[in-house]
């Protein structure tokens, strides 16, 4: 799935500078608790989250995750798009809530990520 | 892989300051990229790392990173100043966590830490003294 | 739909006061920080989350919500089942993410 289809089923506002051309995303994330981010293996994901700190994009680098969704609306502050826009890693900002945000992707035919 | 003797590195970790959680992790992650070691091995080491030091942070008045690159294996030891660990055993157990709730709201303290380490680890070494501190030793193999 | 209905179909394993599985369930919130279900959740939403520890039945209870379904193969701990049976809240358990609870959550219920 594309940056700009999940935009666009999300409702979602990109708040960080992103080149997304090449980015195919296979796997979403739900979760606000990043040692749970790191324990699973998936390049090529996305993270949806309602925890808006600097780690997050720490975590999102380490783990290999391409794309970082915040849900309810809650926008990063400059700090934090800062440091996702030096990782290159695409912020976007939904309305919806973490529950919704995942229904939509996985009807939408994105899959979860499995314990490996 | 890029040299033929072992390099090694350090970083002094302070506890309780989040803003600089991650990098120590990431600089070692860097570093392992640079010296051309495959992605597998830098991504679990980069995990390691980064738990380790959360772990520091989170629990700990301070503590230090070593790490020990050689041809053959990776050695990442964190060792810290904290409040020891009781029993390393129920520790070591997914989903227990002594961590307080203003941790666990800014996204650690699942109690996945332990385990996270040891599962990136081809070989795990922990050893704590309640009141003194904690040391984890780990080897990621090339 | 009930509770129920729902366990059945995501076949999830019921590890606490079973009686709750006859209510209603309204919605669904996923989420791993207290606050924010304290402050968004919805009565008579399931929760779906990887936190095991004491504190989520009661925020359970505070909120009304069906029930709580842990996430990712976790294990509530014996303490959190002691007081979800204490308080009446029914706690299940999936091997799914919660990406993939939430999604099939989401599916059923519109």
């Amino acid at each position: 799935m594309t940056l700009k289809k999940i935009v666009e089923i999300l409702k979602a506002t990109i708040v960080s500078a992103a080149d997304s051309s090449d980015i195919n995303i296979q796997g979403a994330y739900s979760t606000d608790l990043m040692s749970n981010v790191l324990y699973y293996h998936a390049p090529n994901s996305v993270l949806i989250t309602s925890l808006v700190n600097p780690q997050v994009v720490q975590t999102a680098e380490i783990a290999g995750i391409k794309i970082i969704v915040f849900t309810q609306n809650k926008k990063p502050d400059k700090d934090i798009i800062e440091l996702a826009n030096q990782k290159k890693i695409p912020l976007l900002v939904t309305p919806f809530s973490m529950y919704i945000a995942s229904g939509k992707l996985f009807q939408a035919g994105l899959h979860g990520i499995q314990n490996n | 892989m890029v040299t033929n003797q072992a390099i090694e590195g350090s970083f002094q970790l302070i506890g309780g300051i989040f803003e600089n959680a991650g990098n120590a992790s990431i600089q070692l992650k860097q570093k392992l990229t640079e010296l051309g070691i495959k992605e597998d091995v830098v991504r679990r080491a980069a995990i390691v790392t980064f738990e380790a030091e959360m772990n520091v942070i989170i629990y700990a008045a301070a503590g230090w990173l070593r790490y020990y690159i050689t041809p053959q294996y990776i050695k990442i030891i964190a060792e810290d100043m904290g409040p020891g660990i009781e029993d390393i055993e129920i520790a070591m157990q997914e989903g227990y966590s002594t961590a307080p709730e203003w941790i666990r709201e800014m996204g650690w303290g699942a109690g996945m830490g332990l385990p996270n380490m040891k599962k990136n680890s081809d070989d795990f070494k922990i050893d704590s003294v309640v009141g003194e501190g904690t040391t984890v030793e780990m080897v990621i193999n090339l | 739909m009930k509770l129920l209905d729902f366990v059945k179909v995501l076949s999830l394993d019921v590890k606490s006061y079973s009686d709750g599985l006859q209510q209603d369930v309204t919605g669904g919130y996923a989420s791993d920080l207290l606050s924010d279900v304290l402050a968004n959740s919805k009565k008579g939403a399931i929760w779906i989350t990887l936190q095991t520890h004491q504190n989520i039945v009661a925020v359970a209870n505070v909120k009304g919500l069906a029930g709580i379904i842990i996430v990712g193969g976790r294990e509530p701990q014996k303490d959190t089942l002691d007081k979800a049976e204490a308080e009446k809240i029914t706690i299940m358990t999936t091997s799914m993410s919660a990406f993939e609870t939430a999604g099939k959550i989401y599916q059923l219920l519109k």
